[in-house]
């Protein structure tokens, strides 16, 4: 599989990744599972997923999923993190 | 030069009649540039550009196809594999670097992309400088002039002598701070000066950059004064090209993610190069700063957010 580009740092790094994307995420509804370290599975609360591959691909779903643009500018989304 | 064995790729990108040929020409007049292939673009039916260029190197590849977009990077991707097969079966002489002119209209990240993502294309060549013309004549004229302008690491100011008053270079140097910007006319460059590493990016200072086109265009630094979490950037920057990826054009910057050096960052559009960790920084200035050159982008919003994120970090 190819690596993406903020997807280093191994099993510790992709364990951060995933606790800090969920805070994000949680925000617009969402979670994201690690899925064998290989792939992550993205959830809304009306039981509906996808699979992912990558950082990358997690928000074009997750905007998807949501029905509107996550944009890391959202004042609220920058206030919740701060909390 | 890439250390791996890669062939290096330069790509020449600049608007129409802005003199990518005769910059290419000139490069090539070099001995520095001996045993390099160029791929151009055949524009509509004239075909100009090829026979200027078949003057200087017979190795020239000509594209089957008029424009260098999204749909049609296959065609990059195949002529760079086909230049390694000729090679190895001895059709072709050794080449040592490959020049890629794009046509006056096409958007340079497709290009980028191709040469970042496409398997056999990445394992053998490698990116080395995005080298955008400007005509200091008629200077930014639209929207793709000013795409090639965001994803220059060189910008060659053209046609000088016809415009010796343009004042273009100041105003380049404010759009893009990630730029090294060089003056020539009549294709007078040498290759040290469009091909060696560009510079880091300079800061744009904390007023507002005069923009550019509809959009609003211009260059903002975000400067951070505590470590980032790389984990964070990651999630925080591949967020925001998903949400503002058409109004970004391009991101470059130094991080500091609380080691030794910093770490390189440099993306165009939507596309973002493998970073690069270096050793050490490069002057005494250790604070993160990233430039983003886009539509609409507001320093202190982005500031706020990435600092927001790297903050919430486990």
């Amino acid at each position: 599989m190819e690596e993406h580009w903020a997807e280093d740092g191994g099993r510790r790094g992709r364990l951060s990744r995933v606790r800090l994307a969920n805070r994000v995420l949680d925000h617009f509804g969402l979670r994201l599972d690690d899925w064998g370290c290989r792939t992550y599975v993205l959830r809304d609360r009306k039981g509906r997923s996808a699979v992912v591959a990558n950082l990358g691909e997690v928000w074009v779903e997750a905007e998807r999923l949501a029905g509107r643009q996550l944009d890391p500018l959202d004042p609220e989304l920058v206030t919740a993190l701060a909390l | 030069m890439p250390s791996d064995g890669k062939l290096p790729v330069a790509l020449v990108t600049g608007f129409l009649g802005s003199g990518k040929t005769t910059l290419i020409g000139g490069l090539l007049g070099h001995h520095a540039m001996g045993e390099t292939a160029v791929i151009v673009n055949e524009l509509g039916e004239i075909g100009i550009d090829h026979h200027l260029l078949r003057r200087v190197d017979e190795r020239t590849v000509l594209l089957k196809s008029g424009c260098l977009c999204c749909t049609l990077r296959g065609d990059l991707a195949e002529e760079l594999r086909d230049l390694l097969g000729r090679r190895d079966r001895g059709e072709i002489p050794l080449f040592k670097r490959v020049v890629v002119e794009t046509t006056g209209l096409a958007d340079p990240a497709p290009v980028v992309y191709t040469l970042l993502a496409e398997p056999v294309v990445k394992h053998h060549y490698e990116l080395e400088s995005v080298i955008t013309t400007v005509d200091a004549q008629h200077g930014l004229v639209r929207d793709e002039s000013l795409r090639q302008v965001a994803a220059a690491d060189t910008l060659v100011v053209t046609k000088t002598d016809l415009a010796p008053e343009s004042g273009l270079a100041a105003r380049l140097a404010v759009l893009n701070p990630a730029a090294r910007i060089i003056e020539a006319s009549f294709g007078a460059v040498s290759p040290d000066d469009v091909l060696t590493p560009s510079p880091h990016p300079r800061e744009t200072g904390s007023g507002d950059a005069p923009a550019y086109g509809h959009g609003d265009v211009r260059a903002v630094t975000v400067v951070l004064d505590d470590a980032l979490d790389w984990a964070a950037f990651g999630i925080w920057l591949t967020m925001l090209l998903q949400a503002r990826g058409s109004e970004i054009y391009r991101v470059k910057g130094l991080l500091d993610v609380g080691q030794d050096g910093p770490v390189l960052l440099n993306g165009v559009q939507h596309v973002v190069h493998p970073p690069v960790h270096l050793d050490a920084w490069p002057d005494d200035d250790r604070r993160s700063r990233l430039v983003f050159i886009g539509a609409g982008l507001d320093r202190e919003a982005l500031r706020r957010s990435l600092e927001a994120f790297s903050r919430a970090a486990p």
